[in-house]
């Protein structure tokens, strides 16, 4: 336990030092939030309707962005083998890096989602559930993330093949996860898709730190 | 003990070596030595755990390395060719975070004493990014002023030192073979340790 | 390995299995020409005219096959994928990626009748259909294994991180269909669903299940002569295959 609590105290003051890693994946959600109304247009029945698949794509855009370092500079450095071979079984530590991850890249998007939820003139109870479903989602998505970020490692043409790999996976937490704000929004209720996407978060939970470890074991052979 | 039986290496197409045979006892040290590519590195990575033998198999303490692989990384420490080292974080913080994932945290007062005896001194709290190559590769040796581990595997530990840093390096290993403990590394330099030691060539 | 498995680890070799699989091939490849023939004959001329959907409903001859297929070969990538890392065999993983290509053919080819069939039945080339749409990201999962198995050079380590990938790709399947299924349900829009055809008449059923048998043993004829393929390129410097009578020439 020690070990994992090192490798998030560790993951996190790197993140502290290099804020502006994390500064620009959280502008880059803002950027493409914002892009859409000028797109598609002011009006505001519409952009209501689009609010929760668009704020629910461009977080998965913006998580994704910083899947890419990883586990990479870990690789690069040595440090990964240091983990490999630590009496820690690599699952524990690689959940610390998958904690430290939300934090930094996850955590920082739903505390802004419902900012930019007000640009589509979201209701108060409709920002409260988004919030919720980015809240239950996003670890899903570091969790995912973290696997096809182990794959690709040290793999040519990395960044896009990280997408190729990943985004397909994502497609069932954008579902439930935009899903829950429209349901609720069209009075249907949102708690039948929150507590799927819980179910998906649990399973994720349980399956991806031993995926991302066997991935991890394959590229320091 | 560690002992290995036919190990083999293959890489891609190409087989590095075949048919290795080794045994370190307490108190001994074995230097591997080859040309370049004839995979020593590989055999030590292969030793530490780090990617399976195409061919042979290893046992510590008369027992399947894959057996009990976690006892095994307890009593290990390995150093490989990249130093292990954040280059946003100071060399304090780099030791004690390496120490805490490899189970042995270590209290500040202990790091400072290894940096400064490995002679980091006046440098503990610079941003590794500052340091220098042989410096660096300092930070990462003084791991082995605060482990308890018997095994020490090591990759070109040499590499990048100054004259004054081989022989400050030399007299840990001594010690660390004084004490009863086992030693495995390379170089490209030839290096005389005391004790009981042995030279493995690797050829094809 | 414990003895009694030994005659089947036998074949695990792919210096036994290359000969075998060449012996084999050209027989699935008899049978799916048979069964395609039959089929194709059966579809074209025996079954009857749908009286709704007039005779541009044939394709669904080509068209549900192709998805079953499709479906089922991912579940033998995962399965090969599963063998090869419990048991460590070599073959399992050429297996899995022999059968990759032919996987994503039929995920194309699924997509492509599908688009066809829906534009004189629905207007339009493509309607978000719950089966169409996981059948599409049943292509990005086929894709991204194909993807990263091409972009690492080293096959072994190819091999491990595509069985991976297929595993939690397999893993997902379901989750992705029943997740589409339930965001169709939500989305009123297009319910049209492919399976409201009116009952089936027994023509019909023999059409596509001789169909689906013709695209089965060609998949395997396939997946058997590209494995062979692979062997030998992975092989190549071993002695076996300098010895092999097609490389006296």
């Amino acid at each position: 336990m020690n070990a994992f609590v090192a490798i998030l105290r560790r993951d996190l003051l790197l993140a502290m030092r290099r804020k502006s890693e994390m500064l620009t994946a959280l502008f880059f959600f803002m950027i493409v939030v914002s892009l859409f109304p000028l797109g598609i247009g002011p009006e505001t029945a519409l952009l209501r309707r689009i609010a929760p698949g668009v704020l629910w794509v461009a977080a998965l855009l913006a998580a994704m962005l910083s899947l890419n370092r990883l586990f990479a500079a870990d690789h690069q450095d040595g440090t990964l083998e240091q983990m490999a071979l630590s009496p820690t079984p690599l699952a524990l530590l690689v959940s610390g890096k998958v904690l430290a991850h939300w934090l930094t890249a996850g955590l920082p998007l739903v505390l802004l989602a419902p900012v930019l939820g007000l640009q589509f003139d979201l209701s108060s109870r409709a920002l409260g559930i988004l919030m919720l479903s980015l809240l239950l989602g996003t670890p899903l998505l570091s969790l995912i993330g973290a696997i096809g970020a182990a794959l690709t490692l040290g793999v040519r043409g990395g960044g896009v093949l990280l997408s190729l790999l990943v985004l397909p996976l994502y497609i069932p937490a954008l579902i439930f996860g935009a899903g829950a704000v429209e349901a609720d929004m069209a009075g249907l209720g949102a708690g039948g898709h929150l507590s799927l996407l819980g179910a998906l978060l649990a399973l994720g939970l349980f399956f991806a730190p031993w995926a991302t470890t066997a991935a991890l074991r394959i590229a320091l052979e | 003990m560690l002992q290995a039986h036919g190990l083999a290496c293959v890489r891609g197409d190409r087989r590095l070596f075949s048919g290795v045979d080794l045994s370190v006892a307490p108190g001994q040290w074995l230097q591997v030595e080859g040309a370049n590519g004839a995979g020593k590195t590989s055999l030590l990575r292969i030793l530490a755990g780090l990617s399976p033998a195409a061919e042979g198999r290893i046992e510590w303490e008369g027992q399947p390395v894959a057996e009990g692989r976690d006892d095994f990384h307890a009593r290990l420490l390995y150093l490989g060719h990249a130093p292990a080292i954040k280059d946003d974080l100071s060399a304090l913080e780099n030791l004690q975070t390496s120490a805490a994932v490899s189970g042995r945290p270590l209290d500040e007062a202990t790091a400072l004493t290894a940096l400064r005896r490995i002679g980091l001194k006046g440098r503990e709290d610079l941003p590794s990014r500052v340091l220098s190559q042989g410096q660096k590769r300092r930070v990462a040796l003084a791991r082995l002023l605060c482990g308890q581990a018997r095994l020490w595997i090591l990759d070109e530990p040499f590499v990048a030192l100054d004259v004054g840093a081989v022989d400050m390096l030399c007299g840990i290993l001594d010690e660390h073979i004084g004490r009863g403990g086992m030693l495995i590394f390379t170089s490209h330099q030839a290096v005389q340790l005391q004790g009981n030691g042995a030279r493995l060539e690797l050829t094809k | 390995m414990s003895q009694p498995l030994i005659n089947w680890f036998k074949f695990a070799s792919p210096a036994s299995f290359y000969p075998l699989a060449g012996k084999l091939w050209p027989w699935f490849a008899a049978l799916a020409t048979a069964f395609a023939a039959a089929g194709l004959w059966i579809s074209f001329f025996v079954a009857p005219t749908d009286f709704q959907q007039g005779e541009g409903y044939r394709i669904i001859f080509i068209h549900v096959p192709a998805s079953w297929m499709s479906m089922f070969i991912y579940c033998v990538m995962a399965f090969w994928s599963a063998i090869g890392i419990g048991f460590n065999t070599r073959l399992s993983g050429m297996m899995s990626s022999a059968l990759a290509p032919t996987g994503a053919l039929f995920a194309f080819l699924s997509l492509w009748t599908g688009a066809l069939w829906g534009k004189p039945m629905w207007g339009a080339w493509w309607v978000w259909d719950a089966r169409l749409t996981s059948e599409l990201i049943l292509l990005f999962l086929y894709l991204g294994y194909i993807a990263l198995t091409a972009a690492i050079d080293d096959p072994r380590r190819a091999d491990k991180a595509g069985a991976i990938v297929s595993l939690v790709g397999v893993i997902n399947v379901p989750i992705i269909y029943f997740s589409v299924k339930w965001w169709n349900t939500l989305h009123q829009g297009a319910s049209v669903s492919m399976t409201k055809a009116p009952t089936m008449a027994a023509t019909m059923l023999w059409g596509m299940l001789l169909m689906a048998l013709a695209f089965w043993m060609y998949s395997i004829a396939v997946a058997l002569y590209r494995v062979r393929a692979i062997i030998l390129e992975r092989e190549r410097h071993a002695t076996w295959v300098a010895e092999l009578p097609e490389m006296q020439r």
